[in-house]
């Protein structure tokens, strides 16, 4: 029987890796590639969570945020086609002027 | 116990695919190790009797976010390197601000691990309550999605078309102009 | 031996009859398409290794295994070698969830039957299907790490097309899904069983002809097959995503295609030809997964006429098909199906 400690540790573990990667890179597709795995370790969050007061919320809020994932994946990357189209780099720093 | 044995080992692809993840030059590798990463998770919602979620996770995750993600890392054929020309140094060990992002994560692990540890219920089975077979089935789960959930449900169709048309808006060439 | 033992040893030998079956699928379908080929182009096809050509998939498989094996240099290396077998992998393990025959005792054998197919998964119609999206990985990388501009453009296709035809595909399997009231492809094919009016077998083809229709179409289009094989087309693009490979990582593609082909029919048969079911005699024997071959024989003969019969199309047709007809008219099927079904339950 695995505590549900454990899973709840591994989802804290991947939100920090996510954080870290969101704080330490500069790399626009790197950094949206950190949230997904922050959304990712909230997901697991709510499934262990929902399994263990035993009941279906948990998967299906679950789903919500996969919806949303893939909405700001589509956004997002169509942000950095964009800001790559005019600046022709990915780093976030290459963005400090509000107008050009 | 193969149950904590499978579960060590995904949990552990999981972690260390992560971790890779953000220690990555290339994006191409990132994004293939977080699919890996995305893989290991689906294996652990098997464990935690949510097959239809580990199946949604790939098939969504893997199957069509990361194919945009690798889309778009082809379509710009982003250089690989972050940073300036002379800035040689791999991108997590770069000084300065990065020394405050790794302070802050190590606090965020801190912080999480001590609110764990305070948890009461944490160290009770995760799979000790409730029916399996309910749980398990797609069946209950499409039950409660549009019985109690209906209207998140109908809300997120709008904020997908909302991000469509932002999508479609952003990324199209200003013809116009 | 005892009836667990031996349970367990029928169990490993049909994964390894579907295995062996795969393998050798891959290698009949090559000889069957030049074969197929040639009667259509009014000449012979390959005739000269072994009786009618019969060794000719042989003789391939050894002349690309003592090929050399060369990699450009400006590739990259791990990705390089990692795409060929992504997508082999990918097409071996989407067979896994796809039953092929019914709960068979052999004759009397075991005491309580076994369940022909590797694995019987509750949710197998999403496993397969999740599974044959990661094949789009394999065509991709191999694009992209060979560092060839025909390469790129065929897996930059690649992954448009594979996404734009999965939303039709996945439509067209939930209106069945649907009907069957089940995610599990046993499941679908045993509410399959018996006939209409004696006559007609209660096949799902016949309550849902438009889903039959849209559902070969996009699988045609994502095992990347003529008319749709942009990834590849030579007269485009050289030889599109596999352009730099060759010897055993080339032949690692053709196969990772034909046995999509496979898995593409075989679900099809699951779906909407009622597997195994259809002719009540050898259904009784337990020999149902000989009808369930035929079908699925049929169906890829049909993948190989349609092949050597219709042009390919243009790039931006595929595009305009696939979201201008082939989705809306799997969503208005879908809708059809419903509102039918809550019609008719009412």
């Amino acid at each position: 029987m695995i505590p549900l400690g454990h899973y709840l540790i591994v989802s804290a573990i991947l939100f920090a890796i996510g954080t870290a990667g969101v704080f330490l890179r500069k790399n626009l597709i790197t950094i949206l590639l950190s949230i997904e795995i922050m959304l990712n370790a909230v997901n697991l969050t709510f499934v262990a969570f929902g399994r263990a007061q035993g009941n279906v919320d948990g998967q299906i809020i679950t789903f919500f945020v996969m919806t949303v994932a893939a909405a700001e994946a589509a956004v997002g990357l169509a942000i950095v086609i964009g800001l790559f189209r005019h600046r022709e780099s990915l780093n976030p720093d290459a963005f400090t002027s509000l107008k050009w | 116990m193969p149950e904590t044995l499978l579960f060590s080992l995904f949990s552990g692809i999981a972690i260390v695919a992560s971790a890779l993840v953000i220690g990555q030059r290339n994006p191409m590798y990132s994004i293939m190790l977080l699919i890996t990463s995305f893989g290991a998770l689906s294996a652990l919602y098997i464990q935690l009797d949510a097959p239809f979620v580990a199946m949604a996770q790939i098939i969504v995750y893997a199957g069509a976010i990361m194919v945009l993600f690798l889309f778009v890392v082809m379509l710009l054929n982003a250089p690989q390197e972050d940073g300036a020309e002379w800035d040689r140094a791999h991108p997590l060990r770069r000084p300065g601000v990065s020394r405050l992002g790794a302070l802050l994560a190590g606090l965020l692990i801190v912080q999480l691990v001590w609110a764990l540890m305070r948890a009461t219920d944490a160290s009770t089975a995760v799979n000790a309550s409730g029916d399996v077979a309910a749980i398990s089935s797609v069946r209950s789960v499409g039950r409660v999605l549009f019985t109690n959930y209906v209207f998140a449900f109908e809300a997120t169709s709008i904020l997908i078309l909302v991000a469509m048309v932002g999508a479609v808006v952003l990324a199209a060439r200003e013809s116009g102009r | 031996m005892d009836q667990a033992t031996l349970r367990f040893v029928i169990q490993l030998l049909i994964i390894g009859f579907t295995f062996f079956m795969l393998i050798n699928a891959s290698a009949l379908l090559v000889l069957a398409e030049r074969k197929i080929m040639g009667f259509m182009q009014q000449r012979y096809g390959p005739y000269l290794v072994g009786p009618h050509g019969l060794l000719q998939p042989l003789a391939d498989i050894v002349k690309l295994l003592f090929k050399e094996e060369l990699r450009p240099k400006a590739a990259d290396k791990w990705l390089f070698t990692l795409a060929p077998i992504i997508s082999v992998t990918a097409a071996f393990a989407a067979f896994a969830a796809v039953p092929w025959g019914a709960e068979t005792t052999f004759f009397g054998l075991l005491d309580t039957p076994v369940k022909l197919g590797v694995a019987d998964v509750n949710v197998a119609v999403l496993v397969v299907f999740a599974i044959t999206s990661m094949g789009v990985y394999g065509i991709v990388l191999a694009g992209w790490s060979s560092n060839n501009k025909y390469s790129l453009l065929g897996g930059l296709r690649s992954s448009a097309q594979m996404i734009s035809y999965e939303l039709a595909y996945a439509t067209a399997l939930a209106s069945v899904i649907m009907l069957a009231g089940s995610l599990s492809l046993r499941e679908v094919v045993d509410a399959q069983d018996g006939f209409w009016f004696r006559v007609i077998p209660r096949w799902y083809l016949f309550l849902q002809p438009i889903g039959f229709i849209i559902y070969a179409i996009a699988g045609v289009a994502e095992t990347n097959r003529a008319p749709f094989d942009f990834p590849e087309a030579e007269q485009e693009l050289v030889g599109g995503y596999n352009t730099e490979y060759s010897s055993v990582r080339f032949a690692l593609f053709p196969q990772a295609e034909y046995i999509n082909m496979t898995t593409m029919s075989a679900v099809a048969t699951d779906l909407y030809l009622g597997g195994w079911h259809g002719v009540p005699f050898l259904d009784r024997l337990g020999l149902g997964w000989m009808v369930f071959l035929v079908k699925v024989g049929v169906i890829l003969f049909t993948y190989i006429w349609v092949r050597w019969t219709v042009p390919r199309y243009r790039y931006d047709q595929l595009m305009q098909f696939g979201w201008k007809w082939l989705f809306p008219a799997a969503v208005v099927n879908l809708i059809a199906t419903a509102a039918l079904i809550l019609y008719f339950n009412a």
